[in-house]
């Protein structure tokens, strides 16, 4: 079901027909490169929940497997000036940026060689270069933040947009609507992107949302949203084409609410008694973005059992590869203990 | 190479659990992301997926094995084209019971503190260029309306938002004309939104801008803090040096006459307290525009606390565009011998006059405008109290973790030699300010109680 959200004064909102397969314009060329970049973060984060396990990585590690859909699909629409920014589940989103996994890996691992240069970790990176802004520890912050990256797109007359992805947990923060309040009264070029995965940490919407059509959440400020399949990767990509024509129109912001699921829990050290087994099982059996979008590839005869499988082994190789920097990368000079405190003016 | 499959750690403190059961058996084919195993530990029972594909070669660790410690071989795939025989080239004695190897952590605890010790606070002593321009007689108000004004003209990524900033033209006349002169793109009134705005600010900033966030007083800041201090404040340290972010907030901070507890209370010692900020605090009209001007072209953030009581003082303030003051720098307002009187804000003032009152009974105070809380000009102190040997702090904040605290405690750490008496703080009373006017002048610092504290540490 995919449903449309118009200002709650104008009910004449239609509703787009959810998508099913290759869209008649989908080349071959994109589909493949859709299944590389979801591949690409599944494998990557199974390997982050490895290293993890093997005491590599510490700390928190909040793992994007499941919603690859989510910021491919997005991000398939994406200008060079765009701007990114999420929470502190991220390492989908700087992959999909354009950033190096092994930059993302050893910063995982706390090394030199990490995007932060190991001050970050997993839930403060960045990459000024790739126009990613984070990678935010706390929930909801990454809205206003956002919406700021916006506010500058239109002061300085560049014509980009920013994508504030954030999850259904933040959906109750306080700033989130005063951003809301701000982006539509001032007409911000900013794409909302709510990433209900059904659960905030071990709560699940409905004890946590008095309502819980999340994409209506900005009625009260005259946004205008639409709830998308976030586990169908082409749904994603057209009904972000979509609200980006508002967006890019000048019209101001739009929020689309992505119904998706994560596999794992909330973070590494979860062990999700929320939900049952069976519920997990079901949607990765029925609703994987990953197996769907391959079954469509092949339908479709855009790529052929070997290349998928040549895809599968490029991909191995960019993990191993990330892996093998993050462990060999060296952790920081102790002297970087007190750099980056101060831009020396 | 046949891969190992290695006991996981559920938690950053976990060293070892119990593997509950396996969901699969020699022979299987298993799949990255298919559950293979579930283990437990006193707090939690976690599910084991699979990372790498292949067949289940051998299962090392049985189900049901109590305290598997982390990173021990519990299992064995083979890739395609290996069979059994390829495990036998493994080395599997890191099984269950076997001591694993060490998490690669190198603290090496001599060295650290050796590379981390701060920079000594004998930082050189800065000597600051005589201004000898034009100078022209105006309110603290208008020198900060004027530094604003000449930084936008020098600067189009400036711009200032706030709450009554534009078309009020400042709740307290702070921004007068500056919508007139600058437009609605660059002076911006905002909703009621403390926590939205900063942060919307923050993002601004590393969109390239230059924001000025008004608080219509520090009081509202309170909302915005996450922001100040999570946003603004740590990102360059977080992003490795990547992404700074260039921002001023401003507006008036601590009592102004009678508005009760909530409306009056000094930020000062909360903000100093974080790394990645920078805390500024003038007390004339030179120090408002040189200082603002000098927070405006910082590209750190600059946390920069105003007075209501100050705003409609008159000084003389150097009229030249390019006049900018150092921040870090504090100021000899008044040189003495006998005792070092340090104070910021309002409270320089007060100090000013408290050192008249000393005068009068032959006690030479020294009173230095601190200009900056941080970073704190430890070198001007020290030297002042090397001459002295005896220092009052004065500020208007609360005295516990305050201002005067920490001068107390570089005093103990960096100039004990040199004191002939204890240190001593004047501050405001540790009380939410009340609202009566003869408590409310109970609470507040005064020249006479500055004074008091003068002679107390001079045995006078």
């Amino acid at each position: 079901m995919a449903k449309a959200a118009k200002p709650a004064t104008d009910a004449k909102s239609k509703a787009p027909a959810r998508r099913r397969g290759a869209s008649p314009k989908t080349s071959a060329e994109e589909l493949l490169s859709y299944y590389r970049d979801m591949l690409l973060i599944r494998r990557f984060e199974e390997k982050s929940g490895q290293l993890y396990g093997m005491g590599l990585i510490g700390g928190f590690c909040h793992l994007y497997i499941g919603q690859e859909a989510v910021v491919v699909g997005v991000h398939a629409n994406a200008l060079p000036q765009d701007t990114v920014i999420t929470s502190y589940r991220d390492h989908g989103h700087m992959l999909v940026c354009g950033m190096d996994p092994k930059g993302v890996m050893a910063e995982l691992t706390g090394r030199e060689g990490g995007y932060s240069k190991g001050k970050g970790g997993s839930m403060h990176m960045f990459s000024r270069e790739k126009n990613f802004f984070g990678g935010h520890g706390i929930v909801g912050a990454q809205v206003p933040l956002g919406t700021g990256l916006a506010f500058a797109h239109k002061y300085n007359g560049d014509g980009g947009v920013c994508y504030t992805y954030f999850g259904d947990g933040s959906v109750n923060q306080g700033q989130v609507y005063e951003s809301f309040n701000m982006a539509q009264l001032w007409s911000l070029p900013v794409l909302y992107i709510i990433e209900n995965n059904k659960y905030g940490m071990g709560t699940a919407v409905h004890r946590a949302s008095s309502t819980t059509e999340l994409y209506q959440r900005g009625s009260a400020h005259g946004i205008p949203g639409a709830q998308v399949d976030g586990m169908d990767v082409l749904a994603v990509r057209d009904a972000t084409a979509k609200a980006l024509e508002h967006v890019r129109g000048g019209k101001g912001p739009y929020i689309l609410e992505m119904l998706t699921y994560r596999y794992r829990g909330h973070s590494m050290s979860d062990p999700a008694k929320y939900r049952s087994k069976e519920e997990v099982t079901k949607v990765r059996s029925e609703q994987d973005p990953i197996d769907n979008l391959r079954t469509v590839i092949l339908k479709t005869k855009a790529a052929d059992e070997a290349a998928l499988k040549a895809i599968d082994a490029e991909i191995k190789t960019i993990v191993t590869e990330a892996a093998d920097f993050s462990k060999q990368s060296p952790e920081p000079a102790l002297s970087e203990l007190y750099t980056d405190i101060l831009v020396e003016a | 190479m046949p891969i190992e499959i290695l006991m996981p750690a559920l938690s950053p403190t976990m060293t070892e659990g119990n593997l509950a059961k396996w969901n699969i058996k020699e022979g299987d084919t298993v799949r990255s992301g298919d559950v293979i195993a579930e283990i437990e530990t006193d707090k939690a029972t976690m599910e084991v997926e699979a990372v790498d594909e292949g067949v289940v070669g051998k299962i090392v660790v049985p189900e049901g094995t109590p305290s598997v410690a982390v990173n021990s071989v519990i299992a064995v795939l083979l890739e395609e084209g290996e069979t059994a025989d390829d495990i036998a080239t493994l080395d599997v004695t890191r099984a269950s019971g076997a001591t694993s190897d060490p998490a690669p952590i190198a603290t090496d605890l001599p060295a650290m503190a050796e590379h981390a010790e701060p920079k000594p606070a004998e930082t050189p002593i800065l000597v600051e260029p005589e201004y000898v321009g034009p100078m022209v007689t105006q309110t603290v108000r208008e020198a900060l309306r004027d530094a604003m004004a000449e930084e936008m003209r020098r600067d189009p990524t400036v711009f200032l938002m706030g709450e009554e900033v534009a078309q009020y033209q400042g709740a307290y006349k702070v921004s007068q004309g500056l919508l007139e002169e600058f437009g609605d793109k660059r002076v911006i009134d905002t909703p009621i939104t403390e926590y939205g705005f900063a942060g919307l600010a923050c993002g601004a900033s590393w969109g390239g801008l230059k924001p000025i966030v008004e608080f219509m007083t520090f009081n509202f800041s309170m909302q915005a803090m996450d922001h100040v201090v999570n946003s603004a404040a740590k990102t360059l340290y977080m992003s490795g040096g990547q992404m700074g972010t260039s921002i001023v907030f401003r507006g008036g901070n601590g009592a102004a006459s009678r508005v009760g507890a909530q409306h009056s209370q000094c930020f000062a010692a909360w903000y100093s307290q974080v790394p990645g900020l920078k805390v500024v605090a003038p007390w004339s009209g030179e120090d408002a525009k040189g200082l603002l001007k000098a927070a405006i072209r910082d590209p750190n953030p600059v946390v920069f606390l105003e007075n209501e009581i100050m705003y409609g003082q008159t000084f003389d303030v150097p009229e030249s565009a390019d006049f900018v003051l150092p921040i870090g720098k504090a100021k000899i307002e008044r040189e003495g011998k006998d005792v070092t009187i340090t104070a910021f804000s309002r409270m320089v003032g007060f100090a000013l006059e408290a050192a008249k009152l000393l005068a009068e009974e032959g006690i030479q105070a020294e009173v230095i405008n601190l200009r900056t809380i941080r970073p704190l000009d430890k070198a001007t102190i020290i030297n002042s109290v090397k001459k002295t040997n005896r220092i009052v702090s004065v500020e208007e904040g609360w005295p516990q973790s305050g201002v005067g605290a920490e001068i107390a405690a570089v005093m103990m750490e960096e100039a004990f030699d040199h004191l002939d008496a204890p240190v001593k703080r004047v501050t405001g009373e540790d009380v939410p300010m009340p609202y009566a006017a003869n408590l409310e002048a109970l609470t507040l610092p005064s020249p006479e109680k500055i004074a008091a504290a003068a002679k107390a540490v001079c045995y006078a």
